[in-house]
């Protein structure tokens, strides 16, 4: 038992454990703050299977952006969100949530299931066999700017465009309406 | 290093856990943060496949994308749940039955 594993097992109980915490409250701004939790216990999984680059990318962009975005579209629609949030049933067993919980569990004994069966497939066996896994220590990030810029450019200004058009298409939606 | 079964296995259980948010919860903002921990399952997804790849490091790439496409899209669902509260002063989506004017 090395201190990898310690540490792996230490970020995946903290990320399952905050994720069922979002699920179960009841009160909107505890969701929100525990989804942050469970953000940087991802963070750090990702550091283990050694994408730091993406790693820090998850900080910057989720942390930073997208959670101060949610909180601050939650303060903005104000206090009856709260209410409407607070005004289900406390149970933690209660009829309405069955069929999803049936859902939910019935999904993850299928996916369970899938990875039992097959477990790694032939092409990380290859990989395995010739070498080609990231080795602790290896500095990745100036190989993956070279792919972006060259073998993956199609993708990288296709999404630039995606990104651009929502940013237009956000600031239309949430301008004030004067002539319709 | 650990396996791969093992960040396959938390993948699924986060995706899971967004599922059962997605479908039992009444306010369309937690219905996004479920939305956010599927995206998030399928990004940590990528990530363990591609510890495998060292040469072009598609795994990490994609992840790269997915996490744009993520801020894309929790921009756009936040101002439309902001123009729905203003129309409807409620965000839960159960009432809301009506379109347009």
């Amino acid at each position: 038992m090395n201190i990898v594993k310690i540490l792996f097992y230490i970020m995946a109980c903290v990320a399952i454990g905050s994720a069922l915490y979002t699920a179960y409250t009841k009160n909107l701004v505890r969701s929100v703050f525990m989804f942050f939790v469970t953000l940087f216990a991802l963070a750090g999984l990702y550091v283990i299977a050694l994408a730091d680059f993406v790693a820090v990318t998850q900080v910057v962009i989720y942390v930073g952006g997208i959670l101060v975005l949610i909180l601050f579209a939650f303060m903005l629609s104000g206090k009856q969100s709260l209410d409407a949030a607070t005004r289900q049933k406390s149970k933690i067993i209660n009829l309405g949530n069955l069929p999803a919980l049936l859902l939910a569990g019935l999904f993850f004994i299928v996916m369970f299931n899938a990875l039992n069966n097959n477990v790694e497939p032939a092409w990380v066996k290859a990989a395995v066999q010739s070498g080609k896994v990231i080795k602790p220590g290896t500095v990745l990030i100036g190989n993956i700017g070279v792919n972006l810029m060259t073998k993956y450019l199609l993708p990288f200004e296709a999404i630039s465009v995606l990104l651009m058009i929502a940013l237009v298409g956000s600031a239309h939606l949430s301008r004030k309406e004067q002539e319709a | 290093m650990i396996a791969l079964s093992d960040f396959l296995i938390i993948s699924a259980a986060l995706f899971c856990i967004g599922l059962y948010m997605i479908v039992s919860k009444r306010n369309a903002i937690q219905i996004l943060i479920g939305i956010e921990l599927m995206l998030n399952a399928g990004i940590l997804n990528l990530v363990a496949f591609g510890m495998y790849d060292r040469v072009d490091n598609s795994g990490q790439i994609f992840a790269l994308f997915a996490i744009v496409l993520a801020a894309a899209t929790t921009a756009v669902a936040l101002a439309i749940i902001l123009n729905v509260y203003r129309r409807y002063k409620t965000i839960d989506p159960g009432k809301i039955n009506a379109m347009g004017e």
